[in-house]
């Protein structure tokens, strides 16, 4: 029982990652139509910036704040110098752009920090918390707490917000929305920055729990599209369940299964479910046209 | 009724033409190539070249002729250069007939694979061959008992009738061969009634259908056709580098392929070639910048798709034509 709880923890400690970068991977689809293959290399940005930046000294709460805005300014140089420029290109060729995107963050992580792997300190000690026979790290707390806070922020911005019902208007229909209005340009912008910005908080909460390198980036981004595509693309509630879901399978994988198959669960079950429902658990049925 | 229109003479023997003279050409500059190459060194980059260029041909029939995409190509280069590995080096095949039993279970593999996953359309089809690959070479990486695990194995010559092919020079003419072969064919069927067919699935699903063409017979077929082709070279490059790790079926390695065909350009078989070389030349070309080659590369991918988003080798001949006219 206890280790059944154990693999539950560590299960939606990484499942709340996973969540944060699908959630990424949805608003940039939404906005665009593009699957950013960069997704993951934000995760790893987050990660090695703050850890960076503690480790020259600075406090852990200047170091994240940092490590998310630079993540944030750098996806909104990526939506402007690269997607942009490519707006109306083939899916293909937008893919090999996101590709080419994701060598050059990893490149200049790898040139500036180096290839060595990075830790952050936890945020409120490591002295685990003993439940009900399981023990859970206080950093775990924070990163299913903070992710809480982030998806409940992200919702009324999408409700509540001028921008956030811009991004959902555009995403419904881009014609219709630059007929009321909607700079649609600005909000390609905003949204490739709001995704730099998940990716990064996630990866900054994890990185106290799992070591951060350059190369962390692929795998994670990966995971993100997993728990997106279980969810359904372009579902806000469906990447959150998605990447809970796959947090939750992963570490059942690893704590009963086999520890070496832990990456390969992710993506049989990811087959299986597209093969049951091809637009995912939260997705809308498609339709093509001629 | 699969045929989407009869074939007339008229247009073969013109197009079969403007097929077979560059293919002559390049066949010829082939033969005289190792001539010019001053060491083993530039014969195996060579080499390397020839085995991407058709690797990219055969993954363009599928991406760029059909219009389907798939990140986990190299699973398939990978799974068979392993069949061939292990059956030769562990069960003492003849390396011509484990070659042959490689491909065969590789294609039976892409063709189950294929009825199942190529209903789906997209980002869902690239999400499904990417975890495919992924799950390939997890498998490979831990199945130590038959792989050797992520340390890899290594693979005995290569042989047939008693010839034993060693060395670069042996092996160019191998892959210089085969990419001869995938040119041509390639060509043929990209000329054939099925290759329209497979034009008209690119530009609409549901319009091809309609006009009678079995939309999921041809998928399956060409994405069977491309994957045993894959197969085929990863066997004999086994051989040939004389050791295999799971990193040939990698994500990485999908990856480089689907940037060969979108570079060079796609439905377009000399587009291939042309990203095949660019992109197996550039990491031999950008080696001296230590640490910055990987920025490099990733700057030169990025500014190709948005100055030629149709990739190279179609912007240049659109380009030669507005210059002709």
């Amino acid at each position: 029982m206890s280790q059944f709880l154990q693999s539950i923890f560590a299960g939606v400690t990484v499942g709340a990652t996973y969540a944060l970068a699908a959630l990424g991977f949805s608003i940039i689809y939404n906005a665009s139509g593009v699957i950013n293959f960069a997704q993951g290399e934000f995760i790893m940005l987050g990660g090695m910036i703050a850890a960076f930046l503690a480790a020259l000294g600075a406090p852990l709460a200047l170091a994240v704040a940092c490590a998310v805005i630079a993540a944030a300014a750098i996806g909104l140089i990526v939506a402007k110098t690269a997607i942009e420029p490519a707006r109306g290109a083939e899916v293909t060729t937008l893919i090999i752009i996101t590709i080419g995107v994701s060598m050059v963050l990893r490149g200049g992580v790898e040139v500036t920090m180096g290839k060595g792997g990075h830790a952050l300190p936890p945020f409120s000690g490591d002295k685990p918390i003993v439940l009900a026979g399981a023990t859970i790290l206080p950093q775990s707390l924070w990163v299913v707490a903070t992710t809480l806070v982030v998806v409940a922020a992200l919702a009324l911005f999408f409700e509540r917000t001028r921008l956030g019902k811009g991004i959902l208007a555009t995403a419904h229909n881009r014609l219709a929305a630059q007929l009321v209005g909607v700079d649609t340009r600005r909000i390609l912008s905003v949204s490739f920055a709001l995704s730099a910005a998940l990716g990064a908080i996630g990866g900054i909460l994890i990185a106290p729990i799992a070591n951060t390198s350059y190369d962390a980036g692929v795998m994670l981004g990966l995971k993100g599209f997993v728990a997106a595509t279980i969810g359904g693309l372009g579902s806000g509630l469906g990447a959150v369940a998605g990447g809970v879901a796959l947090g939750l399978l992963e570490s059942l994988t690893a704590g009963y299964l086999s520890s070496a198959y832990k990456d390969a669960a992710a993506f049989v079950i990811v087959l299986v479910i597209l093969l049951v429902r091809p637009s995912g658990m939260f997705g809308a049925a498609s339709s093509s046209r001629v | 009724m699969t045929e989407a229109a009869p074939r007339t003479p008229l247009v073969s023997s013109r197009a079969s033409r403007a097929v077979w003279a560059p293919t002559l050409l390049f066949a010829a500059a082939l033969v005289v190539l190792p001539l010019l190459l001053p060491n083993a060194y530039y014969l195996d980059v060579a080499i390397r070249i020839a085995i991407n260029a058709t690797l990219a041909i055969a993954l363009n029939l599928l991406i760029g002729y059909t219009g389907q995409i798939s990140l986990g190509h190299a699973a398939f280069f990978g799974l068979s250069a392993y069949g061939s590995a292990i059956l030769v080096g562990e069960f003492n095949w003849p390396p011509s007939a484990a070659l042959l039993a490689s491909a065969a279970l590789v294609g039976a593999l892409a063709y189950v694979v294929a009825r199942v996953i190529l209903r789906l359309e997209g980002h869902y089809l690239a999400m499904a061959t990417l975890g495919l690959g992924v799950i390939a070479s997890i498998a490979l990486t831990n199945e130590v008992g038959l792989t050797g695990g992520p340390d890899g194995m290594s693979v005995p010559d290569f042989s047939i009738l008693g010839l034993r092919v060693v060395g670069e020079k042996a092996w160019y003419w191998v892959f210089a061969a085969t990419l001869v072969a995938a040119i041509v064919l390639a060509g043929n069927l990209v000329d054939s009634p099925a290759g329209r067919a497979l034009r008209a699935l690119h530009g609409s699903q549901t319009a091809a259908r309609a006009v009678g063409v079995d939309a999921s017979a041809f998928k399956t077929r060409v994405f069977v056709l491309s994957a045993t082709a894959a197969a085929v070279m990863g066997s004999l490059y086994g051989h040939y580098e004389g050791f295999v790790t799971p990193g040939l079926a990698a994500f990485p390695k999908s990856v480089q392929l689907v940037t060969m065909v979108v570079v060079g350009g796609m439905a377009s078989i000399w587009g291939s070639v042309l990203g095949a070389a660019m992109l197996s030349l550039a990491p031999e070309l950008l080696a001296r910048f230590e640490g910055f080659e990987t920025i490099a590369f990733g700057a030169i991918l990025v500014a190709t798709m948005i100055f030629l988003p149709r990739g190279i080798a179609p912007s240049l001949s659109a380009w030669l034509q507005r210059k002709g006219s």
